[in-house]
């Protein structure tokens, strides 16, 4: 119990380490925000587009969602970080980590997005129409915003699920929770950083993934 | 009994047709509804009377023919079909009101939108329009919150907001309660007393027996035959007619 | 573009980073036919404790689900292989890998086969059990069955998402495709391996993630 104690949780590493793990979750919820507020931005914004039906401008959204849904962000995270340097451009570790998880974010949201938008009863649309309401102005006023309610659910679940992605970012070396936690447990030689890291993102993501539970409940339940 | 002004056209079908793929809809369709009538469409289920409805706001695109709406021409390239819309307001079999929205709001937002009004304004014209549906005391309340005979009467005050000169009906009660349909057949009966044009497909016959001014029966994509209700009702000169109307008697 | 070509699209690059990454492919699915199953497994047990009537495994599976959602599965990875070790529990990447994704899988999969459980009516199982079955027959042969049917696409998407994250196990030098890859790319200072790998992924997950979006469709309409 002692050896289990002193490994995983040793007050002195862990009193020494906690600033810098504390730095850390301000890297991953700063990245986290700006990556779901552009991410279902982007993917919104895709999927709008895509209500209009024009068929090239479709097929390419239908493309780049189907491949950055179905690519590891990890292939993607090293493919920019290593590969774009040697065509001239450089971004760092960070950038790369919010501007590769914003377009998986993106992909997903806007297949989501676009799920809700076809979901919308015609019946909508034609009303809409018929008060003289133009196609943009039927998508904005009346569709999206049906279309964005039905699928908060899902678009939940999927923000969380890429924010904690995140933690991709210590293998390019970003200064997020698990990047300082690993760098702060191979100096200590003590893997207390590690409960620390572990402890941090429980603190941070436990009250969506809850939260997450309650919305599905909820919009699931009688009358949703 | 009819306020209908003989002469003075509020909407005009010239011509009409419509397949859906190989499925001819509507065949050679001619109307003319006066200012102020209340012309009835009866007709069996795939007959073509909601597609004709439908067809007079170009929510279905006719193949051919000429749809006018006090003179102005529906069909053709260079309408502005957003701002002839304004013109004739439509009410829903599954009324359609934006459940996101207060019945306020859904009378509202046409007018700030599209007639550009002022949040005031508009107001002050929704609650007007919710007045004479009965329903002001209900302009804070969600679709979700009224019941059906509510919700369909919201759905004609939004329509009734944007001043149109013509209303379209299509079975605006097939969707209600029994207990639910008078409401809104009194508020019908409301808007066509202050003289509306109105163009109504339903199934209520003693309806449009008491309040119509004329009924036209269609079967098989084409107008087969047109009169009174007194004509229609008690005697009619086509077969088809009088099959129709004997299987509604049982 | 010359540039861009020499940097992603360098054939003879990818001709010899091939065999290894055909490797790695081997070893990523040998990772996904040993932790799909053992995730389903898992799941199963948690999703049926989630809507058990017992209070106490009730919120113990609802507690182990949402520990598990919460952890990023990179976190777990590591504290695994990196962290046990101190207490003088040294795994081997192939291990450390399993057990890692066994937790995080068996978390998402029990969330979506408790949804499936709770969309089967309550009819069917009392109508089972009427006729004399056992309640291990009834789930077995009439609610998982239906439960299942209910939740399949998001089960296989769950799945994509599985052959994905093999892609972690690269971080603790299990040889799979993404580590391959990387290898290879680090030795010759070129992107092209990065993009044979990400090619034979678009190959292996594009048709499922199409046929996934039909499933879809055809539950909703």
């Amino acid at each position: 119990m002692d050896v289990f104690l002193d490994t995983f949780l040793n007050p002195a590493v862990l009193a020494k380490y906690a600033p810098a793990i504390l730095e850390g979750a301000v890297v991953t919820v700063i990245l986290s925000v700006l990556i779901v507020l552009s991410g279902i931005a982007l993917g919104t914004a895709l999927a709008c587009l895509r209500a209009y039906r024009v068929r090239p401008v479709s097929a390419l959204i239908v493309v780049y969602a189907d491949i950055l849904r179905a690519l590891p962000p990890l292939v993607l995270i090293l493919l920019f970080f290593f590969g774009l340097p040697n065509v001239g451009v450089t971004l760092s570790a960070s950038l790369v980590l919010y501007v590769v998880l914003t377009l998986v974010l993106a992909a997903f949201a806007e297949e989501i997005v676009w799920a809700g938008i076809t979901a919308t009863p015609k019946g909508q649309w034609e009303a809409a129409r018929s008060t003289g309401l133009g196609f943009t102005q039927a998508l904005g006023h009346v569709v999206l915003p049906q279309a964005v309610r039905m699928v908060i659910p899902p678009l939940t679940n999927r923000a969380i699920a890429i924010t904690k992605m995140t933690a991709l970012g210590m293998v390019i070396g970003v200064p997020d929770i698990l990047g300082q936690a690993t760098t702060a447990q191979s100096f200590s030689a003590n893997a207390s950083p590690l409960t620390l890291a572990a402890a941090a993102y429980l603190v941070l993501f436990l009250p969506f993934v809850i939260a997450s539970r309650w919305l599905e409940a909820r919009f699931s339940g009688p009358g949703g | 009994m009819s306020d209908a002004r003989p002469g003075h056209p509020a909407l005009q079908v010239r011509a009409l047709n419509k397949s859906f793929g190989t499925f001819k809809v509507l065949t050679d369709i001619d109307l003319s509804v006066d200012q102020s009538e209340m012309v009835f469409v009866l007709g069996p289920s795939g007959s073509g009377k909601s597609t004709m409805l439908r067809c007079c706001n170009r929510l279905e695109e006719p193949d051919s023919g000429e749809i006018l709406v006090g003179g102005a021409p529906l069909t053709g390239s260079g309408v502005n079909l957003n701002a002839m819309r304004q013109r004739i307001g439509m009410v829903f079999q599954s009324f359609n009101l934006y459940p996101h929205l207060t019945a306020l709001g859904n009378v509202t937002l046409a007018l700030r939108r599209v007639q550009k009004l002022p949040r005031e304004t508009a107001e002050a014209a929704a609650r007007e329009a919710l007045d004479r549906v009965g329903l002001a005391d209900r302009a804070g309340h969600h679709p979700a919150q009224l019941s059906g005979g509510q919700q369909q009467r919201v759905a004609i005050a939004r329509a009734l907001a944007l001043r149109p000169e013509v209303m379209l009906f299509d079975e605006p009660t097939s969707a209600l309660d029994p207990e639910l349909v008078g409401d809104v057949l009194a508020v019908m009966r409301d808007v066509k007393a202050q003289g509306m044009t109105m163009l109504v497909v339903s199934h209520e016959m003693k309806f449009a027996r008491d309040a119509a001014d004329r009924v036209i029966f269609m079967d098989g994509g084409r107008i087969v035959e047109q009169g009174t209700p007194e004509q229609v009702f008690g005697a009619p000169r086509e077969a088809r007619t009088r099959a129709f109307l004997g299987r509604l008697h049982g | 573009m010359d540039a861009i070509l020499a940097q992603f699209f360098n054939l003879e690059i990818m001709a010899k980073a091939l065999p290894l990454v055909l490797k790695g492919l081997g070893v990523t699915l040998l990772i996904c036919a040993v932790v799909i199953p053992l995730g389903l497994a898992g799941g199963l047990l948690a999703a049926l404790g989630s809507v058990s009537r017992n209070r106490a495994l009730r919120w113990a599976s609802i507690g182990f689900v949402d520990f598990f959602r919460a952890l990023p599965p990179l976190v777990l990875l590591i504290f695994i292989y990196a962290g046990l070790p101190f207490a003088g529990l040294r795994l081997s990447p192939f291990a450390a890998v399993t057990i890692a994704f066994f937790l995080n899988n068996s978390a998402y999969f029990a969330e979506i086969l408790r949804a499936g459980l709770l969309s089967v009516p309550r009819g069917q199982g009392e109508a089972a059990r009427s006729t004399g079955m056992s309640a291990t027959q009834t789930l077995a042969w009439v609610t998982l069955p239906q439960a299942v049917r209910n939740v399949l696409p998001d089960l296989l998407s769950n799945a994509v998402e599985i052959v994905k994250l093999t892609s972690l196990a690269s971080v603790v030098s299990l040889g799979e495709m993404l580590h391959a890859a990387g290898l290879v790319r680090s030795i010759t200072y070129n992107a092209s391996p990065l993009m044979l790998a990400a090619g034979l992924y678009l190959v292996l997950l594009w048709p499922l993630i199409r046929v996934i979006g039909r499933f879809e469709r055809r539950i909703a309409s």
